[in-house]
């Protein structure tokens, strides 16, 4: 019998960075900036955090204050996922640089960020094992309510996780909302699919594409702070992240650009990123990999059925990956 | 400033212009220290050639350009105008060439886009519907941009700009893409809203919509204020030579066809796009050699279909498109691709609609651009340069294409020389059919003369010239028989001479129209 108690919450730990980076995505390219970078801004992210908290883990000593110890994380992971996508903005927008090639060249620059200061931290750590241990913060990220393993099966699904898995899917049908239903959403779509459009229309195409790029690289970067601080339990090691960028940006496809939908689509991605785990395949690795490319094939049997479907509304923003001129023609 | 007609008695213009100039990367000056009234209850129309200026003077009164040098006033009081907002607060709207919508928006979201406050989509439809009411447009406000015809797009724009308070309107090129009946609903709207107390100033080409709808004109060439007079007290003629300095001839020449013989012969052709929807239902038909077959429709009747399956660019369903040589053998054109049916000596010259989309390739240069019709010639693996160059050369200097140079590349041209440049490269290979889409579009008067010109050589030449227009006039005008393409039927084949406008207006719409055939 297949253990649903026990593999739903494992699904959803393993979602909840993919929703986060799906949903910066989301919003970055509804500006119709095409940021492949994410990957790489999801590790600066995770690494960010984890300087602010091995700082902040040595200078309190065994005294830490629970506000600050979360407080300081996030804040450092935001300000590094903001920098990163300024700087994205700064090449694609303001220099109107390719995007493909600017993003491809932040997810690389973001991994060997990554791993760089990772690596110093575990010199300055003095490690045996190559890793940073920081369990003292990941324990107040990955609190979960007091009374939440007395419920049972109910609190094991729906209770059983730290903050930052709510504040994502809070996040997403924020960011839904904000898309469907407010002026500065209909502005946003515009600006992604017809700049020109927007400008005739007094629309400030550069502002709205920095921010939406810069709100959504933070976004994305939280999810790499999620992974590190409440799934791995606060221990980084370099490339543990894996391919989970990649991921999220293919849930953006899979979501047909919609938050909403990226919350039970990306618990859906992380089981069978896991699935896996729970199948039984005896020693057969090659099995296990072929299980690890589903999240994958979904992807491309939702292009293959939209594109099918030729609906004009869940075609990608217009004016995806390029560079808007005013004076242009 | 002799030119310049005494203020309308006792009125303040709406917009003064003074003195504005405007030059585009230090070298082309697009405006030189023009001087412009619009007044309150008049329609005036702005004319000019292609790059006289027309559209620069009024993006910047839209506030999409900022002049270098100048003043603009509103009602008496001087303003600066620097960006599309500053436009709307004091009351300008610009309605441009190429529509400002966003597709996958519905009207209403697109009508309110770049307003301010909350978003509230019923009051928006409510506001929507009642300025629809009093000009009797119709728009539902729900409807997705991309399930609109053109013209109920350009109604969007209309409504738009109202709905933003504009007192004051420009519409640039309006009736480019209208039938002739929607051509003359718009202009009733635009009469009413002139009666209402608006100012409207419109851009265009046409000489007849001028006389017909404008009260004054103003006329610009080579980005310098000519003059202006009341429409009344002048004439076609008057106004052509104002816009291009010189007296110029205002009829299409048709000469007679040639020794006109069968040379493309078309029966019951089907095409269906790749999502199956049926493009030409049935068509038949006969071009004849030295001679000019219009075809006349609304845009999207199957006209870029019927060109495609002769140019062999499109899987045709079923009929047949026969190739007659002089001696009278047949060749069966469909199931060859565009290369083999050039290497069994048939040529065909194609002006795709899309010019730039399809016909050149912007990012090269010239002489580039000649080469990709003769990069097969010769026998050596290098490319021959230097052919390509010398008619490149030699099509600038014949159609007095306007260009720093044959290096320069194409997309760096203004539309109307690049078209040129296509349809130089074109004739150049002389053809024996010549199939042309929108040869003219958006160019002026003076360079669609040269156009008809080339068109006119090649059918005294003897080639089969299949003429896809937008124009009515000036398809009734050049050829010598129009076939009317309705919804990808043929609704009729009229001859040009004697033809009747309303009749073939009609014919577009309705299949078989009430024409006589």
């Amino acid at each position: 019998m297949f253990d649903f108690v026990s593999f739903i919450p494992r699904a959803v730990v393993q979602g909840i960075p993919l929703l986060l980076g799906s949903t910066g995505e989301t919003l970055t390219e509804k500006s119709g900036n095409l940021n492949l970078g994410i990957p790489g801004i999801m590790y600066v992210g995770a690494i960010s955090g984890v300087i602010g908290a091995f700082f902040y883990e040595q200078a309190a000593g065994g005294d830490m204050n629970g506000f600050l110890a979360v407080a300081i994380p996030m804040l450092c992971t935001l300000l590094g996922s903001l920098l990163m996508g300024l700087l994205y903005c700064f090449l694609t927008v303001t220099l109107r640089a390719n995007q493909n090639v600017t993003g491809l060249a932040m997810t690389t620059f973001g991994v060997g960020f990554g791993n760089f200061f990772g690596g110093s931290l575990i010199k300055l750590s003095g490690s045996a094992v190559p890793a940073i241990i920081l369990t003292n913060t990941s324990g107040y990220f990955s609190a979960s309510l007091p009374f939440a393993s007395k419920l049972g099966a109910f609190g094991r699904l729906f209770l059983s996780y730290g903050f930052l898995g709510y504040l994502a899917v809070i996040i997403a049908l924020a960011a839904s909302y904000v898309l469907r239903r407010t002026r500065v959403g209909l502005h946003l779509r515009a600006v992604g699919e017809s700049p020109a459009t927007a400008d005739a229309a007094g629309i400030s195409v550069t502002r709205y594409k920095y921010a939406a790029t810069c709100i959504g690289s933070m976004i994305a970067g939280l999810g790499g702070l999620y992974y590190i601080m409440d799934y791995t339990s606060g221990i980084w090691s370099s490339d543990a992240f894996g391919d989970r960028g990649w991921l999220a940006i293919a849930l953006v496809i899979f979501t047909i650009w919609r938050p909403n939908i990226g919350v039970l689509a990306s618990f859906l991605f992380g089981g069978l990123y896991i699935l896996h785990m729970y199948i039984p395949s005896g020693m057969n690795l090659a099995v296990k990999e072929l299980y690890k490319m589903l999240p994958y094939v979904v992807t491309v049997i939702v292009l293959i059925v939209v594109s099918m479907r030729r609906s004009r509304d869940s075609q990608p923003p217009a004016s995806l990956g390029l560079s808007y001129f005013r004076e242009e023609r | 400033m002799d030119n310049r007609i005494p203020a309308v008695e006792n009125k303040t213009p709406a917009v003064e212009m003074r003195n504005i100039t405007k030059a585009f990367g230090g070298k082309v000056v697009a405006n030189d220290k023009v001087w412009l009234d619009i007044y309150r209850g008049e329609i005036l129309a702005l004319l000019g050639e292609n790059g006289s200026g027309k559209t620069t003077l009024m993006n910047m009164l839209s506030g999409i350009y900022f002049p270098d040098e100048g003043e603009i006033s509103i009602d008496g009081r001087e303003v600066v105008i620097r960006s599309p907002k500053d436009a709307f607060s004091l009351g300008i709207g610009m309605i441009h060439q190429h529509f400002k919508l966003v597709d996958v928006l519905t009207a209403a979201e697109n009508i309110v886009l770049g307003l301010e406050g909350k978003l509230d989509l019923k009051a928006a439809s409510e506001r929507i519907r009642a300025i629809c009411d009093a000009y009797g447009f119709q728009v539902d406000p729900n409807q997705k941009i991309y399930d609109m015809s053109v013209s109920q797009k350009q109604t969007v724009e209309i409504v738009k700009v109202l709905y933003r308070g504009a007192d004051i309107l420009i519409l640039d090129e309006p009736t480019a893409v209208l039938t002739p009946q929607e051509t003359e609903k718009l202009f009733s709207v635009l009469r009413t809203m002139r009666d209402d107390g608006k100012a409207i100033v419109i851009i265009t080409h046409k000489m007849h919509e001028v006389i017909a709808l404008s009260d004054r004109v103003a006329i610009l060439r080579r980005g310098q204020f000519i003059g202006d007079m009341r429409t009344a007290d002048t004439n076609a003629r008057e106004m052509t030579n104002m816009m291009v300095g010189r007296p110029v001839t205002l009829n299409i020449e048709r000469p007679d066809p040639v020794d006109p013989k069968p040379r493309i012969e078309v029966k019951d052709l089907t095409v269906r796009s790749a999502d199956g929807i049926l493009k030409l239902d049935g068509v038949s038909f006969v071009a004849n050699a030295g001679e000019i077959l219009g075809v006349a429709g609304i845009s999207g009747c199957g006209q870029k279909e019927l060109l495609e399956s002769i140019a062999g660019l499109q899987s045709v369903e079923s009929g047949s498109i026969c190739y007659i040589e002089d001696d009278g053998s047949r060749d069966e054109l469909i199931g060859k691709d565009p290369l083999a049916i050039a290497n069994m000596g048939v040529s065909l010259s194609f002006v795709p609609e899309d010019r730039l989309g399809m016909g050149l390739v912007g990012s090269m240069d010239l002489a580039g651009n000649m080469m990709l019709r003769s990069y097969r010639r010769g026998h050596s693996v290098f490319a021959d340069r230097r052919a390509p160059r010398e008619l490149a050369e030699h099509v600038v200097e014949e159609l007095e294409v306007v260009t720093p140079g044959v290096l320069t590349p194409v997309s760096r041209l203004s539309g109307g020389n690049v078209q040129k440049v296509l349809v130089g490269r074109e004739i150049a290979s002389s053809p024996t059919v010549l199939l042309t889409a929108y040869a003219v579009r958006g160019l002026d008067i003076n360079a669609s003369y040269t156009i008809y010109d080339l068109i006119n050589r090649q059918k005294k030449n003897g080639v089969a010239v299949v003429y896809v227009g937008e124009d009515l006039d000036v398809l009734l005008e050049l050829c010598d028989r129009i076939l009317v393409l309705c919804g990808g039927k043929v609704s009729g084949i009229v001859p040009g001479r004697g033809a009747n406008k309303h009749d073939v207006g009609l014919m577009m719409t309705q299949l078989g129209g009430t024409a006589h055939e």
